[in-house]
């Protein structure tokens, strides 16, 4: 995707939205490039679809402005902004077929006939519902309901895309079938995609870029990839990884010419860690993925140590394995066929260079 | 079979319910079969068992005062049912707003519906009494030209009944119109911004049709009302002036008691019972086939 050569699809300029005396957004700044995928990931409640709703132009903003394509549309209707939304609860006109759902917003903006037509025949391609046509959303499985919903965000031929949680009234299997559709159809259509979810797997596997949010303030906004090995804080750290990612708390010292993390009896070296700034001595807290620990392999790592193990946990593909260090719990992730048994003593090493260290205070990333 | 069976009747449920049926069977059906009965025989003050065929029925279809029932309960039906949908619909969408003092206004329009139809009637008799009422008060405010009395005038008393069922009505059906509004999830209306709907247009092609059974709800506490309303009649008008208000049950009264003519009264009251027969039969009807349906569903 080059930026600077598409421009920019949806700008919003210090966007601030209050119920009442409660603030949801807090001048907040975003910019999305044309044909790019961007997720708002956070916990429920965090303003996501808040922040969804005033770009569609579904709520009025407290002060800021939003342009759409080069075109200020703060003060827009919805239906002028140039985008297609689509909901968690599909939101299909139940009493309609499934062509009518999706005639029904043209046939009523006075668009002539054949161009209808012609629309619903290229999305009905598109999501292959055309067997489903005739038929009323009762009569449709959830995943074929939210096609149609996506149909009709895309029979009105329009730049934006935006997406509240579509998937989440899906179960688990018919979630990642859709994921995939939803990809391809951004590959396909190469349309500016806003997409609201709570699911991690959702934000990684889909989005450009992520936007990660926590009390109607985006924390980081940066490629899935980066979001998961340099989060900028301990939030964002927290939030992305399935299992989490592990913290141990303790301090951070200078010891000679190099700067060192100590929790009791635990001194891990960090000659390999890249600093944010200047680092200061201090308490800290030290943060690594499960799975960028390695069991019982050698001592070839800048830093190992020994622990025995608490409980073994199998997830299939692979297993967790829960032990302590500095007295804190640490789970560590191992491909199945060299699984250790519960006390087992255990060597454990790691690269410094893709842990994560955290201000104790602030937790911003050091 | 026999599961579908045990699932329809709980024993205990259908001995709890042993009073209510023998009620049921004794008042209604047989109390109804009668009427029936004496409907083709020559009663008049009392019940005969005089036979006559059809001649009460002749004679019913030839007495202008029941023609003029007939048409009386018709255009008060339609009148009132379609006027407190409309009214109905309305108020709940002002409900629905989220204005200030809900409860409140819920309750002002809801509080006629508590009031019986004998007090309606008298408040609203009051009210259009030329001597008591809006006329007087007009004019003893300085207005001495000013003339409003529709219920003595024979033209215009039937719009006074109709007012007033109404006035008693709406809020009955605002209440629960505005139940089924707020069953419409808030998605809907958000895809039809979207969309580029219009507010009304949305109403009618989308959530309207939504709340069908809500209409349907509220279309059978109407019909109820429309029979219910004799009480009315009486307080307001007593059928009068002259005949202009009679409808179906006045005339079924005044012919037992002041005409004393049984068996012409009751084919009257058969009469009445035919219509309400048609439309059990045919939500009886509509219920099965969505039974059905759902049935085959499962
Ligand atoms: N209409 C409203 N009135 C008052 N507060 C609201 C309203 N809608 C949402 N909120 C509040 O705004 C916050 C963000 O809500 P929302 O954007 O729906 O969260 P998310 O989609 O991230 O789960 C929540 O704390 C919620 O309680
Ligand atoms: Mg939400």
């Amino acid at each position: 995707m080059d930026m600077a050569q598409n421009g920019t699809s949806v700008s919003i300029q210090d966007l601030s939205l209050n119920f009442g005396a409660v603030s949801v957004l807090k001048t907040l700044n975003l910019d999305v490039a044309q044909g790019e995928f961007v997720v708002l990931l956070g916990p429920s409640g965090c303003g996501k679809s808040t922040l969804l709703n005033c770009v569609a132009g579904l709520l009025d903003i407290s002060e800021g402005r939003i342009f759409i394509k080069g075109k200020n549309v703060t003060w827009e209707e919805p239906k002028d902004r140039g985008i297609g939304m689509v909901f968690q609860s599909y939101a299909l006109y139940p009493q309609m077929t499934v062509e009518k759902n999706l005639s029904f917003g043209l046939r009523v903006a006075g668009l002539p006939r054949d161009e209808i037509v012609k629309r619903i025949a290229r999305a009905a391609e598109i999501l292959q519902i055309e067997p489903l046509l005739q038929r009323k959303p009762s009569a449709l499985s959830g995943g074929q309901r939210q096609r149609v919903a996506i149909g009709r965000a895309l029979v009105r031929d329009v730049d934006v895309f935006l997406f509240d949680e579509p998937l989440s009234n899906l179960d688990a299997k018919l979630r990642s079938e859709l994921r995939v559709e939803i990809k391809l159809l951004h590959r396909k259509l190469q349309n500016t995609m806003i997409y609201v979810t709570h699911d991690q797997i959702e934000a990684m596997t889909l989005a450009d870029r992520i936007a990660v949010m926590k009390g109607g303030v985006i924390q980081q906004l940066d490629a899935p990839q980066t979001i998961y090995n340099r989060p900028v804080n301990r939030f964002v750290a927290g939030f992305l990884g399935s299992p989490a990612m592990n913290f141990v708390e303790g301090r951070l010292e200078k010891h000679g010419d190099g700067w060192s993390f100590v929790a009791e009896d635990l001194k891990i070296p960090l000659g390999t860690y890249q600093f944010d700034g200047q680092p200061e001595a201090g308490p800290a807290v030290f943060g690594i993925r499960p799975e960028h620990v390695s069991l019982n392999s050698g001592t070839g790592w800048p830093f190992s140590t020994s622990a025995n193990v608490e409980v073994v946990e199998p997830m299939g593909s692979d297993t967790l394995v829960w032990l302590k260090l500095a007295q804190q719990k640490f789970s560590v992730r191992v491909t199945s066929e060299r699984t250790p048994q519960n006390d087992e003593a255990v060597t454990l090493g790691f690269d410094p260079m893709r842990a994560s260290l955290f201000d104790a205070e602030t937790g911003g990333r050091i | 079979m026999q599961r579908s069976w045990r699932r329809r009747f709980h024993l205990p449920a259908v001995i709890g319910t042993i009073p209510m049926i023998l009620v049921a069977v004794g008042v209604f059906v047989i109390g109804i079969g009668f009427s029936v009965l004496w409907s083709f025989t020559s009663s008049k003050l009392f019940p005969t068992y005089d036979f006559v065929g059809l001649a009460q029925y002749r004679r019913l279809w030839a007495d202008s005062r029941w023609l003029v029932s007939v048409n009386n309960i018709w255009f008060f039906g339609l009148m009132s049912i379609s006027c407190n949908m409309v009214f109905g619909y309305l108020l709940a969408v002002f409900m629905d707003q989220r204005i200030r003092q809900e409860d409140l206004f819920r309750s002002i329009f809801l509080y006629p519906f508590a009031m019986s139809l004998i007090v309606t009637g008298l408040v609203w008799q009051w009210v259009l009494d030329p001597n008591l009422g809006l006329q007087a008060a007009m004019r003893n405010l300085g207005w001495s030209s000013f003339s409003f009395a529709p219920l003595v005038d024979a033209n215009t008393a039937i719009y006074a009944l109709v007012v007033a069922g109404i006035w008693q009505g709406s809020g009955v059906t605002m209440a629960i119109l505005l139940a089924g509004l707020r069953g419409v999830d808030e998605e809907i209306w958000k895809a039809a911004r979207v969309d580029g709907i219009p507010t009304w247009r949305t109403h009618l092609s989308i959530v309207a049709p939504m709340m069908k059974g809500a209409f349907a709800t509220a279309f059978v506490l109407q019909c109820v009302g429309v029979v219910r309303v004799y009480d009315l009649v009486i307080a307001m008008t007593g059928g009068g002036p002259g005949i202009a208000t009679s409808m179906p049950a006045v005339y079924v009264i005044q012919l037992i008691t002041v005409r004393q003519n049984v068996g012409q009264g009751m084919a009257a009251a058969t009469m009445m019972l035919l219509p309400v027969l048609v439309v059990l039969a045919f939500s009886g009807l509509v219920l099965w086939r969505r039974n059905r349906r759902q049935e085959a569903r499962v």
